[in-house]
């Protein structure tokens, strides 16, 4: 994996010694892959995210193509075959990118962006952009295909004080006109039935409704309609054009369906039809809602349409060919979702009923009739740690003998896309939760899976109730099983052996899940934004359960915490999943096993005050789980779990149990004493004034870091040592005064345990966002100087000095002298969006920080060379102990991304987690791709290559083995020799 | 020394401060009423107070003035009283019982510009082990930290040695008066990239290397190729004239 960079011999060697150093450390640095390995120990996987629009692209059979444009402002293009992406173009995040709507036609794609900001069309076959314009400003309301003569020529775009007509093929605007009173009525709907005219619909709530026709050829008002409407509220959500330009509204306060024809030359009137009329009802606290269908846009409409009248009630209405009366075709309760769809001439409408409790049964219905097609029902299976099916996109085509075909897309309440083709197949699932992970951790598999199924028979409780005999017969039937899978996997290895490499499909599935011998496979635990968590094998990126929790508020914030690991046989691992609401503070508890994604059967604290903090101790109960303390805003503990042991061991401990708690508007930071009874007092408290500067991030260290050297060898061979202190705290602020020249970031290093500042340090003219990691004795951030108007980093490195205070234990509370900070400062040529640091099993291994760029690239960037003791000048020591002279740019070299050409969109946060091989660590990197991958900071210097030469070590080591062998002999034969002479 | 601008300041913040006492004054009930209130024209003062209490339930009582004298360069000394017989006592009591012992100051601000501002409210807290206080016999370190802009945001304490080995203090005297060593901290620069040292560095080797090579002119450099060559081909010139007839003649010869 090294690079080699060949220098020239030159008599000049002497003086470029400190050139040597750094090309020494570049050649020990670098680590790109070989072409061969790419994808071996890495995968990435897109998603798209929340799907707001889906269309498919032609009504065939042999169509392969689904378009969606989604929450994260993405447009993309699906292979409804295998789920996977064609293409994808990721917008602007933020309101600046939202795809207001998506209209397909044929080949194009027409897309309104950032709230009418832009009109883009894309062509769906390669998915390039046609064209693009910038609209007008206002905001958006509606946009609508404009076709006559069945050829769709314009789309007419609705703001809301314009209404603009643009060509398809160039999007150049047609015309664009004011639209009338536009202070008063709110404009809300654009209607287009395939003639000479554009109709907007605007209205003033419960007084009127304005109908304002539109010459398609030169914007020309043809003529203006107004129609008294008390009960209208909105024309938006409650109002359909069905038929031949017929207005068919719904209110639930008069119980009744309002027709109007649009397009009446006269002064028009709304028809009022009482649902009770048709025998109809609209459920309790339920906001009817009608649908309709316009299967090509440069026709009018269809008669029929659908009205939803309760969460699992709809019923299919028709408006007769003269627009008087309203016949219902067909009743369907219970019916979750409707949706139409159209293949040539016929099109159907798409009913999805409750089947039993673990399933749906999609059926079709003949629009036109209400009849049930025969042989079209397709069953989706409710799958029970998903969510609830919240819309049905269909795609219907004509197959060969004439009759209607369908596939459907279900979208369910967790963002999971499941496509299902008759009778009944998954082809495939998208869980588009994933797009916004929000936190994560890994946990260790178990042994193996009999082993846990073994071990399990021999807990305690069993060896309790049985006796000696079953006891023995149990322990010679588990080794008998031990033995039946030891030769099976023998044999598997053996079958396998023989199968060329390719042709192996490591299928994993959580009955095979077990640790491998360095435990580079572990389990991947997320959690989503939309409350969805998943189990992911970290090996090849299958998803091995998934577990929806209902009722996660949208702005929850999550942590997860491990509180047994898989260490602790026979108990199963455990983790706990702090859910908080952000605006009342309440937090309930997920506790689940991390390994299966099963809830775990224990009992919950009631946790009724709001949660401030939570902090998991080392403080182990009987069944190994570590003791999780949250602290509610009346500074009250509550332990989980809570038993008396536990509770035992934390009076004991409580004179020694602090937390601190952030309040960031305040600007305070203050430290706390757990009390004997579970109360605590206040011990320390710093007030960063906030008409200074504002506390935006406070890390401490992650527990789970080893240091392995205690101190650096310097020069001339004494001893630096680290200031290793298990409780700081590193908190930067950034000032309110944001002027360039008097704009600062701070970094407060504070002990948590005391409150003691121990280092204060402000970076001028810098502003943020920062970054930073915080690990072993340093801490590494990034700002923005806004001076030099760039990208820097910096880096902090705390020594105790030449001697340790007490080399034995490190206590905050005995460490009355600070320590040695040192600090540099480098260049960095380009922003970043996330950083985080290597970790390894024992901390042996040289740190490499993995720095997430916008353009999607992971930066591995060696930790020496952000080292405060760079040296301007080069003397014997600093070359002795292999400092790099100071540069004050950082280089970013190609070869240190980690993800070559695998880029990660929207790269959020990077999860590092060590693995049973000192020189691996393992790293996920999460944003709307995941991406996993295994680096090696200091190379592989445990294991042996791929490509290492077995065949000539071993013909060397046999041919010795010979030689000896053979001169052994001859040295025999010649003393016996010389013995008889 | 002092101009009439900030003199006017002082006097105008004089007042808040003598409300900020008053409110101390209250819990200091029963207590001998500290020293440390007369305010000192080119400074001014805040009381610096501590508690220790064998049930842990802080009630803090004044332990002495800070003496803090604004400006461009802040400085602070500390008066402080001694401890009582009474103290004394409970000060190892809570040493026993390993307590803690806490000490307090106001939120203000050290720079002599941001008197006048509303003074702010709270009190900036630390403790350290009542026993390491004890064994160290009053010998502490108290750091006083500020901000860019001088409001003090922090307060700590520490012994020296700061352990706690149980041993007993014997005698009484070693725990009457403070052995104090104040210090006040303000917030470092952080450095910028060091560009313009290593630009002139760089400069240095390259002249160091580069000089002598690049100013040789690439005439001065080859003329012992070139003039050879020119040597060389002047005389095969002149050679083709005259020698033309004895090579052909040469030639004829070998035939």
């Amino acid at each position: 994996m090294g690079h080699c960079i060949s220098m020239k011999p030159s008599a000049k060697m002497a003086k470029l010694v400190p050139l040597l150093a750094v090309f020494f450390y570049l050649v020990c640095v670098s680590e790109a892959v070989f072409e061969d390995q790419v994808g071996k120990f890495d995968w990435r996987r897109q998603y798209v995210g929340k799907v707001l629009f889906a269309s498919f692209d032609s009504p065939s059979q042999s169509s392969k193509k689904l378009f969606v444009a989604t929450d994260k402002n993405i447009f993309a293009s699906l292979n409804s075959r295998t789920g996977d992406l064609f293409w994808r173009h990721v917008d602007k995040m933020g309101p600046e990118g939202a795809v207001d709507t998506l209209l397909v036609n044929a080949q194009d794609a027409l897309m309104v962006i950032g709230d009418g900001r832009l009109l883009r069309s894309w062509d769906t076959n390669v998915g390039g952009l046609n064209w693009e314009v910038v609209l007008d400003t206002g905001s958006f309301q509606a946009a609508c295909f404009v076709g006559i003569q069945d050829t769709v020529k314009h789309v007419a775009v609705l703001k809301k004080t314009a209404i603009s007509l643009h060509y398809l093929s160039n999007g150049h605007q047609k015309w664009v006109e004011n639209l009338p009173d536009s202070d008063t009525v709110k404009y809300q709907a654009v209607y287009s039935g395939g003639g000479e005219e554009v109709f907007v619909l605007g209205m003033v709530p419960h007084s009127h409704l304005t109908i304002t026709v539109y010459s398609l050829e030169d914007g020309e008002i043809i003529r203006q309609r107004s129609v008294e409407a008390p009960w209208l509220s909105s024309v938006e959500s409650s109002c359909v054009v069905v038929g031949r330009g017929v207005l068919m509204c719904v209110d639930n306060y008069t119980q009744a369906l309002y027709t109007l024809a649009i397009q009446a030359e006269d002064s028009p009137q709304f028809r009022q039809v009482l649902l009770q009329s048709l025998d109809l009802e609209v459920s309790q606290d339920f906001q009817p809602v009608l649908v309709s269908t316009q299967p090509h846009p440069a026709r009018s409409p269809l008669p029929e349409f659908f009205l939803q009248l309760g969460p699992d009630h709809h019923i299919l209405l028709q408006l007769s060919e003269d627009g008087s009366t309203i016949a219902p075709l067909r009743d369907f309760q219970p019916a979750f979702l409707v949706s139409f769809a159209t293949t040539g001439e016929k099109t159907v409408a798409a009913v999805m009923a409750p089947k039993n409790t673990t399933a749906c049964a999609v059926n079709l219905f003949s629009a036109d009739s209400g009849r049930r097609l025969l042989d079209t029902t397709v069953i989706f299976p409710l799958d029970a740690n998903g969510g609830k099916p919240q819309k049905l996109y269909v795609h219907a085509f004509l197959k060969k003998d004439d009759s209607v075909g369908y596939r459907v897309l279900v979208q369910t309440e967790d963002h999971a896309l499941t496509f299902i083709q008759q009778p009944g197949r998954v082809v495939w699932t998208r869980e588009e939760a994933l797009a916004d992970v929000v936190t994560m951790e890994m946990v260790d598999l178990p042994l193996t899976g009999t082993q846990a199924e073994l071990e399990g028979e021999f807990g305690k409780k069993a060896a309790i109730q049985d006796g000696l005999l079953p006891m023995v017969m149990k322990r010679l039937s588990s080794q008998v099983i031990l033995l039946q899978a030891w030769m099976a996997h023998l044999w598997k290895l053996f079958y396998e052996a023989r199968k060329p490499r390719s042709q192996i499909k490591n299928e994993v599935t959580i009955e095979t899940l077990s640790r491998d011998e360095f435990n580079l496979q572990k389990m991947m635990v997320m959690v989503t934004a939309s409350g969805k968590l998943f189990g992911i094998d970290s090996k090849s990126g299958t998803i091995l359960w998934k577990h929806y929790l209902e009722n996660v508020q949208p702005n929850a914030a999550f942590k997860l915490i491990v509180q047994r690991t898989t260490a602790h046989f026979p108990h199963p691992p455990q983790c706990t999943l702090l859910i908080k609401d952000k605006d009342t503070g309440l937090a309930t508890l997920h506790v689940f096993n991390p390994i299966f994604g099963r809830k775990s059967q224990i009992s919950l604290p009631a946790l009724p005050r709001p949660i401030l903090q939570s902090l998991l101790l080392p403080v182990i109960d009987q069944d190994y789980a570590k003791c999780l303390l949250l602290v509610d805003d009346q500074y009250k503990v509550t332990a989980f779990p809570s038993t008396k042991n536990v509770m035992q061991q934390l009076q004991e401990m409580a004179s020694s149990i602090f937390f601190y708690l952030v309040d960031s508007e305040q600007g305070t930071l203050s430290g706390f004493r757990l009390r004997k009874d579970l109360s605590s007092e206040l011990i320390w408290e710093v007030v960063l004034p906030t008409e200074v500067q504002k506390i935006v991030a406070v890390k401490g260290k992650r527990p789970s870091e080893h240091v392995h050297s205690q101190g650096r060898v310097m020069g001339d061979r004494s001893v630096l040592y680290k200031y290793l202190n298990p409780n700081l705290l590193a908190v930067v602020t950034e000032s309110t005064d944001t002027h360039p020249e008097r704009a600062f970031v701070g970094m407060f290093l504070v002990d948590g345990v005391t409150g003691r500042i121990i280092h204060e340090a402000v970076q001028r003219k810098a502003r943020g966002p920062i970054h930073f990691v915080h690990s072993e004795n340093w801490v590494v951030y990034e700002y923005w100087n806004t001076k030099s108007r760039r990208n820097e980093f910096s880096v902090l490195e705390l020594f105790e000095g030449t001697e340790l205070y007490n080399s034995t234990v490190f206590s905050s509370l005995d460490r009355p002298h600070l320590p040695q900070v040192l600090q540099q400062s480098y260049i960095f040529p380009s922003p970043i969006t996330t950083m985080e640091a290597t970790l390894t099993e024992k901390g042996i291994t040289s740190r490499h920080l993995l720095v997430g760029l916008p353009s999607g690239a992971i930066l591995s960037l060696p930790k020496m060379f952000l080292d405060p003791r760079r040296p301007e000048v080069v003397n014997e020591h600093s070359r002795e102990e292999n400092l790099i002279p100071y540069a004050p740019e950082m280089p970013i070299r190609t070869e240190w991304f980690i993800n070559y050409n695998q880029t990660i969109s929207r790269l959020k946060g990077i999860y590092t987690a060590p693995s049973g091989l000192e020189s691996t660590c393992l790293v996920v990197a999460y944003g709307l791709d995941i991406y996993q991958t295994r680096v090696y900071p200091s190379k592989q210097f445990d294991v042996l290559k791929d490509d290492y030469d077995y065949v000539l070590i071993s013909s060397v080591l046999f041919a010795l083995f010979f030689a000896t062998m053979i001169s052994k002999r001859l040295a025999e034969v010649k003393l016996l020799n010389r013995a008889w002479r | 020394m002092a101009s009439g601008g900030p003199s006017f300041l002082l006097l105008s913040m004089v007042p808040t401060i003598l409300l900020l006492c008053i409110d101390f004054a209250c819990c200091n009930t029963g207590r001998r009423t500290s020293d440390g209130l007369d305010t000192d024209f080119t400074g001014f003062s805040v009381p610096l107070e501590h508690s220790f209490e064998v049930d842990d339930v802080s009630q803090f009582r004044v332990r002495g003035a800070l003496q803090l004298r604004g400006g461009r360069e802040t400085s602070v000394s500390l008066s402080q009283n001694q401890l009582s017989e009474e103290d004394r006592s409970t000060l190892k009591e809570v040493a026993a019982v390993d307590g803690l012992y806490r000490i307090r100051v106001p939120r203000v601000s050290l720079s002599a510009d941001r008197q006048s501002d509303r003074p702010m409210d709270g009190f900036l807290t630390a403790f350290v082990r009542a026993c390491s206080l004890v064994e160290s016999h009053l010998s502490d370190v108290i750091t006083l930290h500020t901000d860019v802009s001088g409001f003090l945001i922090g307060v700590s304490i520490v012994t020296i040695p700061g352990a706690c080995r149980g041993t007993e203090v014997e005698d009484e005297v070693d725990l009457e008066a403070f052995n104090t060593t104040l210090n006040v901290i303000a917030p470092t620069n952080a450095p910028q990239p060091e560009t313009a040292l290593f630009i002139e560095r760089m400069d240095m080797e390259n002249e160091k290397r580069g000089k002598p090579q690049e100013q040789k002119s690439f005439f001065a450099k080859y003329w012992m190729y070139i003039v050879p060559l020119v040597l060389f081909l002047m005389m095969s010139g002149a050679q083709d004239q005259s020698g033309g007839g004895a090579g052909g003649g040469g030639a004829n010869g070998g035939r």
